[in-house]
């Protein structure tokens, strides 16, 4: 596998069921962007859903799955499209893939130069220390900041609430301008009943 | 008081001090939750003997909406004025798994799940 990996990065490869959306990288407003966000997210979240009938042996994992997905993917998007670098012209995509131990979600933007390194930085942080320990922190933070900046919850509540694993991938895929891609991988602990 | 957009609506009414939330709340940015933040302070600055927040109407919430709620509690329980009831659903599994963090920052919040 070619690229910068972090965490426990697996690939798409093995799956039984997936499905696939992109998005193209024009520039919609973000408004816009965000109501397709959800548009999207719900749509995931209901066709997962259909793979836990809620009349089987564990009734709960329906309402589970779909709100977990719609949870996780909501975020995902909505990371990509605060941080993909637009006049790239790459498309972002969303993926997710169904073993039968785990959902597997692979979110791709591209994202510019001058974010890689803060975002690097920010990713060792969430594998470096106790999840539940740096939401804490990351609240009462967040509590005596004035708002406009990021939360930056989205992961670790992931980490924190869903006991999700994550892991990234960047790749290089064009030099001159340079464009890198990154995929994040979320991998959310499934047991098909 | 109340705020509202197209999928949500937070309601305040003071005979029982409680909020309401309901709907889904998946605003843009910390700043997208701005004026939410706002009606939540001036509940918390009103200082009433016990606040209920009640989320049993509130079918999505997504991360800077989480803040928002925190930034709540936080507020409640540094102006150690009011007591915080929280009331959610099993019917929406994102509040079992995410509103116990409310509770981490202040242990007496009463959080009532049903």
């Amino acid at each position: 596998m070619n690229g910068k990996l972090f965490g426990n990065f697996v690939d798409m490869g093995d799956s039984q069921e997936f499905l696939i959306i992109s998005f193209s990288s024009a520039k919609t407003p973000i408004q816009e962007r965000w109501r397709h966000n959800s548009i999207s997210a719900d749509f995931l979240a209901n066709y997962w859903g259909t793979f836990f009938p809620a009349h089987s042996t564990a009734p709960n994992q329906h309402a589970e799955v779909k709100d977990a997905v719609n949870f996780i993917a909501n975020e995902l998007l909505e990371n990509a499209i605060k941080f993909n670098y637009y006049p790239s012209g790459f498309s972002m995509s969303i993926s997710l893939y169904m073993s039968h131990e785990a959902l597997r979600f692979y979110v791709t933007n591209s994202i510019a130069q001058d974010n890689l390194l803060i975002f690097q930085n920010v990713i060792h942080e969430l594998l470096a220390e106790n999840p539940q320990e740096l939401y804490i922190r990351r609240l009462e933070r967040n509590a005596d900041e004035e708002s406009g900046k990021d939360s930056g919850l989205g992961f670790l509540t992931m980490l924190n609430d869903y006991n999700a694993r994550l892991a990234w991938r960047f790749e290089t895929v064009q030099t001159r301008p340079e464009v890198t891609l990154v995929t994040t991988m979320v991998q959310l602990p499934i047991v098909r009943a | 008081m109340e705020v509202k957009g197209e999928t949500y609506r937070i309601t305040y009414e003071s005979a029982s001090a409680t909020i309401n939330c309901e709907g889904s709340l998946r605003l843009y940015g910390t700043s997208g939750y701005n004026e939410i933040v706002e009606l939540f302070n001036k509940v918390a600055d009103l200082k009433p003997k016990t606040i209920t927040l009640k989320l049993d109407e509130l079918k999505f919430l997504n991360s800077s909406g989480i803040n928002a709620l925190s930034k709540f509690v936080i507020r409640v329980r540094n102006q150690k004025a009011s007591e915080l009831i929280v009331r959610g659903t099993k019917l929406f599994p994102w509040q079992g798994k995410s509103l116990k963090n409310l509770q981490r920052l202040m242990p007496e919040m009463k959080l009532e799940i049903s």
